[in-house]
């Protein structure tokens, strides 16, 4: 099991930096700060379902050619490596469970829409990059694209163990770091401030 | 933690155990005083935190992403909401409020201004605004003052005294030194001094080393909506609540949801009838009940709480409870950088620059406000809510515009003057009902013409700033009517004349001499949007003379 890097650092500052600070406060805190990091270790032991509870594999197909549109994978991941299908099945079966209809009648919709742009084709999946850039621009506007949008977004920036962000690919990408502990200067213009100062 | 049984004669019942409830529950159990702290939310601790973004909410941002945790649930508390008394309000889950032991100081920014002196006199200083209730408070900023500093000393506070030459006289530093300057704080201080204002460090509700047996904040950068899990925000739950719980007299009891307050034939209260978290009712007996349940929930409540004796509600014979609602405004505008800022590190704001503070008639309208610098969101809400306006919404175009401008991109904030209006304010819904059964909180609320042309001058003060500090692009969010609302002040207001006013001087209900309002519904003005500091100062007076009154025998 690896720990994520916030956990990792809690207990090496809890471990390390923390020698100023009374036993008393630590012994305070330590069932409490056990049982957010068993909390966490829980979620990210069940992060990676085997199988689809909410999708088809069909239906987890299209989703994620749609995704994988929405953010792209390229010089950096994408919504593909961040797993933000798996994401996707998770909340549709827990705290979007609401949102179930929305795809189910999105699907559809998006079936239909992708055999009115391409004739020979019923499945986005199936379509060159282009081609699917095509379709997602004629359903942009709709609540569905909007809805797989908010949940590609949300798949690729949670925390890994909601399901996506896979191996914090999405963190990664945008330069977050989440850790219980950061050190000043943390830009450029701080650093560049401390350094005029001396 | 001590115990006391329904039938149990208390001293006090403090109904709301936040920013307020909770200091008056420490101030009156250690002076001796039986009390009970009714707090409908639970009572989190700091190992019930994380830094996740989908497990608390994100308040201000929309869509609204994560789940009400730390504050007001809509599903089971709905509001409905209009702009005007002539409309039929219709269901807006507008009102934001912290709803767990500890209230609105676990999620807050930390910011922790103090009022100015002209806050409490405006409306003798400045003349009548038309078409609005501005008036003066019946107490001024020196009545407050050592208050204020009880506050800064006892929750711990840091900040840098004398830097700040808009700030009003203080009778002692701030107990611990600022935060380390951030690269927001930077752009801010160098912009501001290009552009002749007077940028300081600014005051906040965080240790920058440890104190008072607590842990100095390690920069972990989640503190805007986020309980903090080192209990280096000085929250009430990581300052006076354990001071509270130690007396060995005060009872905290989460969970429980007062629907009224109860009164004697002579019209006195004589204690609270509430839910228990199984929604079991309860009659707790209390010699006096002191209400801190922020500016919306102490009107809803007092109206709720109609009687034979008072038909209009409790405490209500001025027919004020509820008017005069005000609300956090302030104008947001946005700009990126060429190098990395990385601003989602550490505290959120650490310079603010209050150059136009001030009401000034020559700018044509009443109104002032501060500034600060900071960075308004998380890895999602970013992505959903802080790119340029006509960046790509997906497809590569959008990935890369998020890669280049999360770390390169400031928010410049604007906290401005709300002024009260009576139309403006908190009644009961005479349809909607909340998930026990009471009824929904309904708002009306609209902004005075001068409020938008105060958004609109800090608009620009802001574009200006990001000019002057080297944005290589800024970009305003548009100036429209609030949509949600945080920061809850008026609604019972503090005056000398029972007329016009809910509560005396010292928060005594002007018709109910055992009933006290301490909360952000005693505003009379809203000062420039930083409520908190001075909620805070408040509930330490009030308790200082409800101390005072108890002990005389004039109220128990």
């Amino acid at each position: 099991m690896t720990m994520n890097i916030g956990e990792a650092s809690r207990r090496q500052f809890l471990l390390g930096s923390l020698s100023g600070l009374s036993s008393a406060w630590l012994a305070l805190r330590w069932p409490a700060i056990l049982a957010a990091q068993e909390h966490a270790q829980r979620a990210e032991a069940s992060g990676q379902p085997a199988q689809f509870q909410f999708f088809s594999p069909e239906q987890a197909i299209e989703i994620e050619a749609m995704a994988a549109q929405i953010i792209p994978s390229g010089d950096t991941p994408g919504a593909h490596e961040a797993g933000v299908i798996y994401f996707i099945d998770r909340v549709l079966v827990t705290f979007d469970r609401d949102k179930q209809p929305g795809y189910s009648q999105g699907l559809k919709d998006l079936q239909y829409r992708t055999q009115e742009l391409f004739p020979n084709a019923n499945r986005i999946s199936c379509l060159t990059p282009a081609q699917k850039i095509q379709v997602l621009t004629a359903i942009e506007k709709t609540d569905f694209f909007e809805l797989v949008r908010l949940h590609t977004i949300m798949g690729f920036l949670a925390k890994p163990s909601y399901g996506g962000n896979r191996d914090q690919v999405g963190w990664k990408a945008i330069g977050f770091e989440d850790r219980m502990t950061h050190v000043p200067p943390f830009g450029y213009y701080d650093r560049r401030f401390g350094k005029n100062q001396k | 933690m001590v115990r006391y049984e329904d039938k149990t004669l208390v001293d006090f019942v403090v109904i709301g155990g936040g920013g307020a409830g909770a200091v008056v529950a420490k101030e009156l159990s250690g002076h001796g005083f039986q009390v009970v702290i009714l707090e409908q939310g639970p009572y989190l601790h700091e190992g019930d935190f994380e830094h996740d973004e989908l497990k608390f909410k994100n308040i201000y941002v929309s869509p609204a992403i994560g789940h009400e945790v730390l504050t007001n649930d809509h599903a089971l508390q709905p509001n409905t909401f209009r702009k005007t008394e002539s409309e039929k309000a219709s269901l807006l889950p507008y009102i934001e409020y912290g709803r767990c032991i500890g209230g609105g100081t676990v999620h807050f920014t930390a910011n922790y201004w103090r009022f100015h002196e002209i806050d409490f006199h405006e409306r003798s200083t400045r003349g009548e605004v038309p078409g609005t209730g501005l008036d003066d408070w019946p107490i001024s900023y020196a009545e407050l003052e050592p208050y204020y500093t009880k506050a800064e000393w006892e929750l711990g506070i840091s900040g840098l005294a004398g830097s700040n030459p808009f700030d009003p006289p203080r009778s002692k530093p701030y107990p611990l030194p600022p935060m380390p300057m951030k690269s927001s704080g930077v752009l801010l201080e160098q912009g501001a001094r290009k552009l002749g204002w007077h940028p300081y460090p600014a005051p906040l509700a965080i240790l920058t080393q440890p104190y008072k047996g607590r842990a100095a904040c390690a920069n972990c950068g989640f503190c805007e909506y986020f309980g903090c899990e080192w209990g280096a925000k000085s929250s009430t739950l990581a300052t006076v609540i354990p001071m509270a719980e130690k007396t060995g007299r005060c009872e905290i009891r989460a969970n429980s949801y007062v629907r009224k307050i109860s009164t004697d034939l002579r019209g006195r209260v004589d204690g609270v009838i509430y839910f228990d978290a199984k929604k079991h009712e309860h009659f707790q007996r209390a010699k006096a009940v002191v209400v801190c349940c922020n500016g919306t929930e102490t009107p809803r409540l007092l109206l709720m709480s109609k009687s034979n004796l008072f038909p209009q509600g409790l405490a209500n014979s001025s027919g004020l409870v509820g008017k005069y609602f005000m609300i956090d405004l302030g104008s947001l505008c946005q700009g990126t950088f060429e190098q990395p800022l990385n601003e989602y590190k550490g505290v959120r704001v650490t310079r603010v620059v209050q150059d136009f503070y001030d009401s000034d008639p020559k700018r044509g309208f009443f109104g002032g406000g501060g500034i600060d610098t900071r960075f308004d969101f998380y890895p999602i809400s970013f992505a959903l809510n802080g790119l340029p306006p006509d960046a790509p919404r997906w497809g590569a175009g959008f990935k890369n515009t998020l890669i280049e401008n999360f770390n390169r991109t400031m928010t410049v904030f604007s906290h401005t003057t709300c002024l009260p209006l009576e139309s403006n304010s908190i009644s009961l819904d005479p349809e909607v009902k909340d998930a026990w059964g009471l009824p929904a909180m309904r708002i009306t609320y609209k902004s005075h013409p001068d409020d938008f042309s105060t958004l609109k001058f800090f608009s620009e003060r802001s574009l200006e700033l990001l000019d002057a500090a080297g944005a290589i692009r800024k970009w305003a969010v548009p100036i429209e009517d609030a949509t949600s609302a945080g920061h809850l002040m008026g609604t019972c207001r503090m005056g000398n004349d029972p007329k016009n006013s809910v509560v005396d001087k010292y928060h005594r209900a002007q018709d109910v001499p055992n009933l006290f309002l301490v909360d952000g519904s005693s505003f009379v003005t809203s000062g420039r949007n930083q409520p908190t500091c001075t909620i805070q100062a408040l509930a330490y007076r009030a308790a200082d003379h409800i101390t005072r009154m108890a002990k005389t025998g004039s109220i128990l």
